[in-house]
């Protein structure tokens, strides 16, 4: 039984026939699990999360067969069900620190109020509780930190703080939205080793939403690529990057630096993600695809298991079984 | 921040000789003078009106007048009124509780009204009640204060007669002045009846005072709303799983104050210049009835010092806005 069950998953903004920016996603998270989202931008990796998380204003509408979180139908809570679980169970971390965090509020407050709205903890009790949780996340000195405003933190500390108030209930699935694009590169290893360490000390689901390739084949033990709304490829972490089965996660890790050393310049796709007006009948990727066959324009693909993992292709690559 | 505190110090010193120049200035500026005033309508006799010049020091060349007036002023001195020979200063201890209370009372019902409409319309951009608010805030501005006055006696005292048409309390009632609040007066009275009554004479020139603030507090409170609960730390506090109330008036409201409590302060100056009229039609007796009565009296020192005491109120106000803005903004306290 998984703990995150997503099926047929579809976010609009706008009317029914609105282009949908999440478009039939699947998938599923078990407990305990640390799975990455890759894609590049636009392609619906975050406004996922923010329709599981119940933070898609009107006129995003969201549409799916099932939404099971822990055993809850998230399409069918009410505003106040949901926000018991949303915050304590689920929680999430944001890409932009600096703006994250409220700037007329202490930390201590921040954190706290987390601690009174899910634990009931109050007063003394929720300020020991706060400062045991920026010990957690390795604040220097967390006594003084507590007392401080948003402004005088730096982005890797304000992160911290972020990712402390995240699990300040403990959460059962943890999802972090880019959560080290806005830092300076040495501490973004910092803070994916932090979220690591929670993640395995507390034996919580992780969803590292990432464009950081390098970070997924360290981390992550199955990854899913999107694009344009679709997941595209879900598979198991070594194989997805050994075998790539479909043109898009082929093209993906074609494009990492490293895969171009001597190159004169580095390998990308042409082309950009299709947009509202230019949606194709067929396969999303058909305009951009290097193996695009006739079949691929006029039909789009289903998510079919392949050899390695479920992949939406007519023509998966890498399919001779060693 | 004490060298803030010392550099707004330094900026009062040319404001003050800029205010005593100009209503030191413009009074003179107004035909007819004190005596003649006084004398009203009968023709007055030439010698009779030099010697009361000279008595009152009017003979002497203009910068002679106003070197006289610094130097009085100087020693504390805000000298005494033509017509009654008391005190300026009495006079407006006296009567500023009066436009004290009026202008509490007013600013009470602009901010109450005007940062829950303007909360309210943000939160619910584009509506009915979004477009209602503006539209009607937009015509509060535009309005005349005289006629809205005069707009709302005629419909609430004249043809309902629910509420008294003008003064503080009816003649009624015997209060004694304690603390020169009408409404503290008369709750430690005990005279029955008499809170409510004063109450009643409070609510109509409260609502002409505080229309124009209330009309700019709501609007203001409206787009700052708008673009704070469009930040990111909006969304984090819809994740911690807040509720709805929270994120709006814990997370966005108190940050959506910042720039309204500007404005709020800036407001004091109009709340004075309104209070002018408001206790002219509502025949309220403070300081802006005064000055208007020292005006038409040529009753020079009340007017110069009367304006001089109020634009002291503007600036200390603003002043005290401006530490509260630092108190509201942690990030301009440090700065500091």
């Amino acid at each position: 039984m998984s703990l995150l069950q997503i099926k047929n998953l579809n976010v609009r903004f706008g009317d029914a026939n609105a282009v949908p920016v999440v478009d039939g996603l699947d998938l599923s998270v078990s407990e305990g699990e640390v799975l990455a989202i890759v894609g590049e931008s636009g392609s619906g990796k975050s406004v996922t999360m923010m329709a599981l998380m119940g933070l898609i204003d009107a006129p995003g509408r969201i549409s799916a067969d099932a939404l099971t979180f822990d055993g809850h139908n998230m399409l069918k809570l009410s505003g106040r069900q949901r926000r018991r679980v949303v915050g304590k169970d689920m929680a999430m971390v944001f890409q932009d620190p600096m703006t994250a965090l409220n700037p007329s509020y202490t930390v201590g407050f921040q954190i706290e109020e987390v601690l009174r709205q899910h634990l009931g903890l109050r007063g003394k009790a929720a300020r020991q509780r706060a400062l045991e949780l920026l010990r957690k996340v390795e604040i220097p000195a967390p006594e003084s930190r507590l007392d401080a405003y948003p402004h005088q933190l730096s982005g890797g500390m304000s992160q911290r703080v972020a990712i402390a108030m995240a699990i300040a209930g403990e959460p059962k699935l943890l999802i972090a939205d880019e959560p080290t694009t806005a830092l300076d590169v040495t501490i973004q290893a910092q803070i994916m080793e932090l979220l690591l360490n929670l993640q395995k000390e507390q034996n919580m689901a992780l969803i590292l939403i990432t464009h950081d390739l390098a970070v997924v084949a360290e981390t992550a033990r199955r990854v899913c690529v999107m694009y344009a709304g679709q997941a595209v490829e879900i598979g198991q972490v070594p194989e997805l990057f050994d075998v790539p089965a479909h043109p898009y996660s082929e093209a993906l890790l074609a494009a990492i630096p490293e895969h171009s050393e001597g190159a004169e310049r580095l390998a990308t796709l042409p082309g950009i993600v299709p947009g509202r007006y230019d949606r194709p009948q067929g396969c999303l990727l058909s305009p951009r695809c290097p193996y695009v066959q006739d079949h691929c324009r006029q039909q789009r693909p289903p998510l079919d298991p392949q050899v390695h993992s479920l992949v939406r292709c007519f023509y998966p690559l890498n399919q001779e079984v060693a | 921040m004490f060298s803030f505190i010392a550099r707004r110090l330094g900026l009062l010193i040319p404001t003050f000789f800029g205010i005593t120049l100009l209503t030191f200035a413009l009074i003179r500026l107004i035909p007819g003078d004190p005596v003649e005033v006084m004398m009203g309508e009968r023709r007055v006799d030439p010698e009779m009106h030099a010697q009361a010049m000279e008595r009152l020091g009017l003979n002497k060349p203009l910068p002679e007048q106003y070197l006289d007036y610094i130097g009085k002023l100087a020693q504390g001195d805000l000298g005494e009124s033509l017509r009654t020979r008391e005190s300026v200063w009495n006079e407006f201890l006296t009567l500023f509780p009066a436009t004290l209370e009026l202008a509490i009372a007013a600013l009470f019902f602009a901010g109450v009204i005007g940062l829950l409409a303007g909360v309210i319309a943000a939160l619910k951009r584009g509506s009915l009640f979004d477009h209602g608010v503006m539209g009607i805030s937009l015509a509060g501005y535009s309005m005349p204060i005289f006629w809205w006055g005069l707009i709302l006696i005629m419909f609430f005292s004249v043809s309902l007669g629910w509420t008294p048409v003008s003064g503080r309390i009816d003649l009624l009632y015997d209060i004694e002045p304690k603390t020169g609040f009408m409404l503290i007066d008369t709750l430690l009275s005990d005279e029955e009846g008499a809170f409510k009554d004063a109450v009643m004479h409070l609510i109509l020139p409260a609502i002409v005072l505080g229309t124009i603030p209330l009309a700019v507090i709501a609007r203001m409170t409206r787009s700052s709303m708008l673009e704070v609960l469009r930040e990111d730390y909006i969304r984090t506090a819809r994740a911690k799983g807040l509720s709805p109330a929270r994120v709006v008036f814990v997370h966005g409201l108190r940050n959506a104050l910042i720039p309204v409590l500007t404005v709020f302060g800036l407001q004091v100056g109009t709340l004075l210049a309104g209070a002018v009229l408001t206790e002219t039609i509502f025949s309220w007796p403070g300081i802006g009835k005064w000055l208007i009565e020292a005006i038409g009296a040529r009753d020079y020192p009340v007017v110069q010092n009367g304006i001089l005491l109020i634009a002291c109120l503007v600036i200390l106000v603003n002043f005290v806005v401006d530490i509260l803005y630092g108190l509201a903004n942690p990030r301009i306290r440090h700065q500091r």
